[in-house]
């Protein structure tokens, strides 16, 4: 190498930006081949291991040499001949630096592999072309999406079995895309690869000339990641307090989110006083601004008293203080969830005591059914009820994964239990305190003995929730009891839940601030659940304006969340407004009206989205059928 | 590193990652210490430790685990680097070792291994009853690192449990540990070979002579050159001392560390010798390769 060359490779290393991704796969879908694939041909294996690679492959009679066995670190793992742990990998090509979080796919390991994900920017989810999607796939797919990992990578190994099939590989896609369209999976794309023979990892392979998408290589490369930073919210934790002499006192933190520049104004939660920035420090001379994941010291114009674990935020833009919320919880620990012990809570720079007061319900990631569950047992999921003893500083995960996210320490052991992402923030169920506390030992949750799929076959359906969302005016009613009559026609079981049967008698203390909006839809996809826990097929019909309430639904319902966009524009809705409401709202006699007053979050990618401007109202009602069936919930007549 | 592009580059958030990892501990742990080899990483670790409490001296003590045979250069380097950063260093030596004449010559790499540096640190840590020992491993250099947590939790006798680790995940860290436990902290774990040398070049960190390549008497053993030192090098029958121009990739008990021949000079020229290196750095250390799934064992009884 010249020196030309080196003082080339220095500045482009100095350079470089930083990937991190994760991998998943089974035992048998190839995953320690892929990326023992792409270490060696993006040269970063030396010949020192490649030979006692080889020795190995000789050793343990492998055909060839084994590229897997780069990955299988430790000793117990080479004889085991599986991966048990979450192994770091780092490579580089010219473009980007690399780490891989290599998880292991094997069904009790959930806990590792949300373990690699939780930094993961990607990740890479590796399907067995021949075998299709497993319980695995799915599974990794479900946690990509609770750990909201901003782009997925579906690679499709071993399409040298099926002779590079681009039919096999549409199959693979399509059965994915269905199961991921229930999660919440932002950028998702599809590979055919051979990890094995080399086929579409660095190069576009001619093998499959079908397939015009870039090779994995240069996916990694190119993918976009600045935008998966959250620049807006300002939110530094404050770790460590440096005051080594009477004139300086900073305080130290790395940057969670948002900027922040010498001169703005800062709020110190949880006191609430405010001062400005005099001084970013560093050792390498103060700094006018620094962004998120910046290490950096802080010097106020003022004296006021902060220390570790409070957080500097801004006027305006402010965690919750809270003590009551709800989250997503993995268990990690052997010993299950126990529910009202004590248990420390690690988040952000702060550790608090508290306890889970109450598991709201378990979900199956292969078939996202959501369960009632007494306890959370090694590598389940679950949502549940935390009560801390002190507040925390928090944002929900989907808002900020810094301070939405937080890992739960057995304060005996002191081992990690769990992790945890925080869906919602404040008390949650019932408003009074007294029935809050439901969760008293006497009340435990009946299982019944009669299994769903009775109820299925009984009823000749798999029950589901069509949620309708529109604007008011829409039509949601009338498709929504078109719907139903057709339904009833042919002999099934469902049930409209609209602002009349709800609103009058269920909700009828709810009114419209948007605390009491949510506690509406909350209860809705409470009673949506039951009935389908009842075999019942429900159709909901309410303006379910915003995105987060939605997405609250489809948690509480779970795999059967149906979601039917009913789209008019605004204009066609007004001149229809069947209640005279838009008039009202116009002369601003109704506040908060949806579409005038108060905005209305379109769903980004609905089962089904009719426009009943263009569309026939039978045909409406046709292609809500069609998509029934599609989805195997109704038998095909 | 003023610049404040809308994303850091990769060097940049390693040193973040690095400097919030060492705040962390001293923010949490009662008594942590900085363990200090002398070596490159071990420096871009003080130095960062350095930058971490900036305008502070460093809130905890270097500690050197002393075999008695590290290569007499390092000795004086070590003494200045610390003085140049303003951190006070801690020596401890395995004296019951030294009592029972421990050398790596007669004494074989394994038991050497275990006694002068294994038991002496695990003695220098219980001590100075530290609950927190931060060292400048990556995972990068061997497979069994690679697993490793940041926060490394170590048992009342220092051991590590690879079956048993506690999940890491995001930026949290779990600090809670009962007395007599502790903590082995690993603030460089993301760092490659070259991002070390870059930070060097970067940041202008002083290293050891020994990394610069010069005409050095050597001893040519199991196809390895081995630094000849007069006084204590114990010549077998057929050894001969030859002049080699070499340098060292790695730094340790010298008659266990082997040189490359070399002719660099500057950080740049060892950053070339680097990328072209068909040989990962630790095939220079013997102690490596003297086992079976050698690095594994030694970390279960608490080396480092």
């Amino acid at each position: 190498m010249s020196m030309v060359e080196i003082e080339e490779l220095l500045r482009r290393n100095e350079q470089s930006d930083l990937l991190r991704f994760s991998t998943a796969g089974s035992v048998d879908d190839g995953k320690s081949t892929l990326i023992g694939r792409l270490l060696y041909d993006s040269k970063s294996i030396f010949e020192d291991q490649l030979d006692s690679v080889e020795d190995a492959s000789r050793r343990l009679n492998r055909e060839g040499v084994d590229l897997a066995l780069l990955m299988d670190g430790l000793k117990a793992e080479r004889e085991q001949g599986i991966t048990i742990d979450v192994a770091y990998r780092y490579f580089s090509t010219p473009k980007r630096r690399f780490i891989i979080a290599d998880t292991p796919g094997h069904e009790q390991y959930t806990r590792n592999m949300v373990t690699g994900a939780s930094r993961a920017s990607l990740s890479i989810i590796l399907v067995d072309a021949a075998k299709g999607m497993s319980t695995q796939s799915r599974r990794h797919a479900f946690i990509a999406g609770l750990l909201r990992i901003p782009h997925v990578v579906v690679v499709i190994n071993k399409m040298d079995l099926v002779d590079f099939s681009e039919e096999r590989f549409e199959e693979i896609r399509e059965e994915f895309s269905a199961f991921a369209r229930k999660l919440e999976i932002g950028n998702l794309q599809f590979l055919p690869v051979s990890a094995l023979e080399g086929d579409n990892v660095v190069e576009n392979s001619e093998r499959t000339p079908w397939y015009h998408g870039p090779s994995l290589i240069q996916l990694l490369e190119s993918v976009y990641i600045a935008g998966d930073q959250n620049f807006i919210d300002l939110r530094l934790p404050i770790q460590y307090v440096n005051r080594p002499t009477r004139d300086f006192r900073g305080f130290c933190g790395t940057l969670a989110s948002g900027r922040i520049r010498v001169g703005d104004k800062v709020v110190a939660l949880p006191s609430g006083k405010t001062s400005r920035v005099a001084r970013i420090a560093t050792a390498d001379g103060d700094l006018p601004e620094a962004g998120p994941a910046q290490a950096i010291t802080i010097c106020l114009e003022d004296e006021i008293d902060v220390s570790r674990g409070d957080m500097f935020v801004t006027e305006n833009n402010q965690p919750q203080i809270a003590r009551d919320m709800e989250a997503m919880l993995v268990w990690m620990d052997d010993t299950p969830l126990q529910p009202n012990q004590p248990y420390l809570f690690r988040h952000t720079t702060q550790t608090v005591k508290g306890t889970v007061a109450e598991l709201r319900y378990v979900v199956d990631p292969d078939t996202l059914h959501h369960s009632d569950a007494q306890a959370l047992e090694l590598n389940e999921i679950g949502r549940a009820r935390l009560q801390l003893y002190s507040p925390l500083l928090v944002d929900t995960y989907r808002r900020n994964r810094a301070t939405g996210s937080f890992v739960m320490i057995d304060p005996l052991t002191h081992r990690t239990v769990a992790a945890g992402m925080i869906s919602q923030i404040g008390r949650t169920g019932a408003t009074d305190p007294q029935a809050e506390a439901p969760t008293s030992k006497n009340i435990t949750r009946h299982r019944g003995a009669v299994p769903p799929e009775r109820r299925h076959e009984l009823l000749g359906q798999k029950p589901a929730t069509l949620w309708f969302t529109g604007l008011s005016g829409a039509g949601k009613s009338t498709v929504g009891f078109a719907l139903e009559k057709r339904l009833m026609d042919m002999g099934h079981a469902c049930y409209v839940l609209d602002g009349d049967n709800i609103r009058h008698g269920l909700n009828r203390d709810l009114g419209f601030s948007p605390q009491e909006r949510s506690e509406n839809i909350r209860r809705i996809a409470e009673v949506a659940r039951l009935m389908n826990d009842a075999g019942v097929i429900v159709i909901t019909a309410f303006i379910a304006p915003y995105c987060e309430d939605r997405d609250r639904a489809r948690e509480i319902i779970g795999e059967g969340f149906f979601e039917v966009f009913v789209d008019a524009p605004i204009e066609v809705c007004e001149q229809r407004d069947p209640k005279g409401l838009y008039e009202k709202a116009r002369k601003g006699q109704i506040a908060e009206f949806t579409g005038v007053s108060a905005p209305y979050e379109a769903p980004q990618s609905p089962e089904v989205h009719l426009h009943t401007d263009r569309d026939a109202l039978e045909a409406s009602v046709d292609r809500l059928v069609e998509a029934l069936r599609d989805r195997g919930l109704l038998p095909r007549s | 590193m003023t610049d404040t592009s809308p994303r850091l580059t990769t060097i940049e958030l390693l040193e973040a990652e690095a400097i919030e990892i060492i705040r962390e501990v001293a923010a949490t742990f009662e008594r942590p210490v900085m363990l200090y080899s002398i070596g490159k990483d071990s420096s871009v670790m003080a130095h960062l430790a350095a930058k971490a409490f900036h305008p502070a001296p460093l809130p905890f003590p270097l500690l050197h685990v002393d075999t008695t045979w590290k290569f007499p250069e390092m000795y004086a380097f070590r003494d200045r680097f610390a003085e140049k950063i303003g951190a006070e260093i801690l020596v401890h030596t395995n004296a019951e070792g030294v009592a029972r004449g421990a050398n790596p010559f007669t004494w074989g790499s394994v038991e050497y291994t275990n006694v002068m540096k294994t038991q002496a640190l695990l003695q220098a840590l219980s001590q100075g009853r530290y609950d927190a020992a931060f060292g400048g491993a990556r995972r990068d250099e061997e497979k069994s690192r690679a697993k490793e947590r940041i926060f490394s939790f170590r048992d009342e006798n220092g051991r590590w449990d690879p079956k048993n680790q506690r999940p890491e995940l995001w930026s949290l860290y779990n600090t809670e540990i009962h007395r007599g436990e502790s903590i082995r902290v690993f603030p460089l774990s993301n760092w490659t070979e070259l991002d070390i040398w870059q930070y060097i070049l970067m940041e202008e960190i002083p290293i050891c002579e020994l990394y610069f390549a010069k005409e050095r008497p050597m001893v040519r053993r199991h196809e390895m050159w081995i630094p000849y030192y007069e006084d204590r090098f114990v010549l077998d029958e057929g050894d001969k001392v030859e002049t080699v121009r070499c340098r060292f990739r790695t730094l340790g008990c010298w008659p266990l560390t082997a040189a490359v021949e070399s002719s660099a000079t500057t950080i740049e020229e060892i950053v070339a010798e680097t990328m072209v290196a068909r040989q990962s750095e630790r095939t220079t250390r013997v102690i490596d390769f003297d086992q079976e799934a050698s690095m594994e064992t030694k970390k279960r009884e608490g080396y480092f």
